[in-house]
């Protein structure tokens, strides 16, 4: 398992009889971009800095290039580190924090001016060497930060919110730069975010974490399409959580009788087991999928149900609807073809098999 | 109303008046040409300053004081710095205890202090000598510093030493890189506190000074159960001037790096 720059075993983190992360297995692939994504207080910053060496760990292993480092401090694991508040030293100019770093791999001086140019270049400020971290912006600030951390050309990146304190455009643009010098580098990054468009925007791989649990691995395709529990459903984007009971089986669709809804097509491949008939089971269907009329989708494996529209939450491009169906309220995000449809308007909610996802539990 | 307001600001310059007007009559009369110290005063002369530097106790008072202000500022500000560090940075058992254990000099009235440094040293068999007045300013010199560093390290984010550290800085080099000179103008502040409250103490130093050494304050009080001489005024002056002036000096000094690292 040499190929994982970055592996957890079995971490546990208690602080007295608190558990911060329980039990945690995960391998990070070299040169991928990994995040850790959950709410607030659910062990992301607790994991980044028990790989960092910044919190020590109760139980378990944490292997970096394969090497056991449990016991290795900090200034000895070769790790770049961008923090949230971007922790320049507020007493060295851009370009000896930047320098910072290599002092301690004893880089002769010519190569540690070039390669402090490069990473100055990279991150597009050269003409920022001179200046005091203060005479800088917030995204420059950040931009310099990153600077420092990659030209030390540390085994792993790891990165705490590093966006969290940029102004919404500002931090869009930052997004694509930080993926483009990820991508350029090739180096292996672990970013942590509680933000799920940042997260399904940059990531290779995507660790949704809950209460310190890991709830699912998987690429932003895989977490967004195939979530693995009700936590994850609900966390990325608007999803209809409900339950219903299999009737019958057909391969990777089953026929589900839905509480009060009715039958329903419903795609089982996010499982991963073979379900029995008779069995209660929970589906997800995101607010995306549930098609109103405007929408007349064409196909078999297509459920109908008609429902009202009570709200109307028009928002330019896409509009999302409250809809009554059943006793039961569900949620559609709809594009807007010429107008929205007008409150207590009646109309068919249609789904597609593989938009209504079995949940493992 | 009206009268009111003009009462109270009659009785604040009445209350400054009583507080400053004794040291502008020292300052004055040091200068005074007459050897009776009274006014008006018979013309200018530096010649209490000379008497100073010509009285032989005197000088080695200063001396003494000198040397003694210097090491409690150096050793003060080593300790404190240390004690700062380990209160802001690290939680360990009992460490609420020697929080207070290392502010309590201020809390306890000096005289307290004095006697029980002075009782234990009795009883511990030791004899009063320079290191031991020296280990009695550091101790109630200590408090000052530990509190003007600790204020200034608890703003210095745990985030600048992490990130020295995870680009290869070890602890100790984390601290002289980073850490220091973030907090630096504390520390140089907490060392002239210490050196002034050093020099300006006569209680402890009554009870802790061996025989035959002197320091400027006890000097002045030994000459005072004398006469009053003019060159008390001369000296009082130079004490005024080194108190009042290298407070001002720092101040500015660390102004001057606050506004660098800005
Ligand atoms: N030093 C500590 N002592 C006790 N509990 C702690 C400590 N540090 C963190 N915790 C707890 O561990 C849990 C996880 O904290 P962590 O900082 O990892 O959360 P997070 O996922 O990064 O949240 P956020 O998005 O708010 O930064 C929280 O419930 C927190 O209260
Ligand atoms: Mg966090």
């Amino acid at each position: 398992m040499t190929d994982h720059a970055v592996e957890l075993k079995s971490v546990v983190k208690r602080y007295g009889d608190f558990t911060a992360v329980h039990d945690t297995n995960l391998g990070i692939p070299e040169g991928s971009f990994l995040t850790l994504l959950g709410p607030s207080g659910c062990g992301k910053t607790t994991t980044l800095r028990m790989i960092a060496g910044l919190t020590g760990i109760t139980e378990g292993d944490i292997l970096i290039k394969g090497r056991r480092v449990n016991d290795l401090p900090i200034h000895k694991r070769n790790l770049g580190i961008v923090f949230q508040n971007y922790a320049l030293f507020p007493h060295r100019t851009v370009q000896q924090n930047v320098a910072f770093g290599l002092k301690y791999r004893n880089t002769p001086k010519d190569e540690a001016e070039r390669r402090v140019r490069e990473a100055l270049e990279l991150v597009q400020l050269p003409q920022m060497a001179d200046r005091m971290p203060s005479q800088l912006s917030g995204g420059q600030q950040q931009r310099i930060a990153l600077a420092r951390a990659i030209v030390i050309q540390p085994d792993v990146l790891l990165l705490d919110e590093p966006l969290s304190a940029l102004d919404a455009n500002l931090r869009e643009d930052m997004r694509i730069e930080l993926k483009r010098i990820q991508h350029t580098l090739g180096i292996t990054t672990v970013f942590v975010t509680h933000d799920q468009s940042e997260a399904l925007a940059m990531s290779d791989r995507i660790v949704v974490m809950s209460a310190g649990h890991v709830e699912q691995v998987g690429s932003p395709e895989e977490v967004y399409n195939r979530p693995a529990s009700e936590f994850v459903a609900g966390f990325l984007g608007n999803s209809n959580i409900l339950s219903g009971k299999v009737m019958d089986i057909a391969g990777p669709v089953a026929k589900l009788e839905l509480d009060g809804l009715g039958p329903v097509l419903a795609a089982t491949d996010g499982v991963g087991r073979t379900l029995s008939t008779g069995e209660t089971v929970k589906v997800s269907i995101r607010a995306e999928k549930l098609m109103l009329d405007g929408a007349d989708p064409a196909g078999d494996d297509i459920s109908t149900f008609p429902g009202t529209v009570t709200t109307v939450d028009y928002q330019g491009q896409v509009a999302r609807y409250f809809l009554e169906s059943g006793g039961l309220t569900l949620q559609a995000i709809n594009t807007i073809d010429e107008r929205p449809l007008q409150e207590g308007t009646e109309t068919a909610i249609r789904i597609r098999a593989r938009d209504c996802v079995v949940l493992p539990h | 109303m009206f009268t009111s307001w003009s009462l109270i600001r009659f009785g604040t310059i009445l209350i400054y008046l009583f507080m400053f007007a004794p040291v502008a009559v020292v300052v004055l009369l040091s200068f005074n040409a007459n050897q009776f110290g009274s006014f008006p005063m018979e013309g200018l002369s530096l010649r209490w300053f000379v008497a100073l530097l010509e009285n032989k106790a005197i000088v080695r008072a200063f001396q003494t004081s000198l040397l003694l202000g210097a090491l409690t500022a150096v050793i003060s500000t080593t300790l404190g710095v240390l004690g700062s560090l380990a209160m802001v940075r690290y939680d360990f058992p009992g460490k609420s205890l020697i929080a207070t254990a290392l502010i309590a000099p201020i809390l306890v009235p000096e005289v307290v202090l004095a006697v029980a440094l002075l009782l234990f040293l009795g009883a511990m068999g030791m004899p009063k000598s320079f290191p031991l007045l020296l280990a009695g300013h550091v101790i109630f010199t200590l408090p000052f510093v530990v509190l003007v560093v600790q204020a200034r390290l608890v703003a210095v984010k745990r985030e600048y030493e992490e990130a020295a550290m995870s680009l290869g800085a070890g602890p100790i080099e984390t601290f002289f890189q980073i850490t220091l000179p973030l907090i630096l103008p504390a520390v140089l502040a907490g060392g002239l506190f210490a050196f002034t409250i050093s020099f300006d103490d006569i209680t402890g130093t009554l009870f802790w000074k061996p025989g035959g050494v002197e320091t400027v304050p006890t000097q002045i009080f030994a000459m005072l159960r004398n006469s009053i001489s003019p060159e008390i005024n001369a000296l009082g002056t130079v004490m005024i001037v080194i108190t009042v002036a290298l407070p001002l000096l720092s101040a500015g000094v660390a102004r001057q790096l606050t506004r660098k690292q800005k």
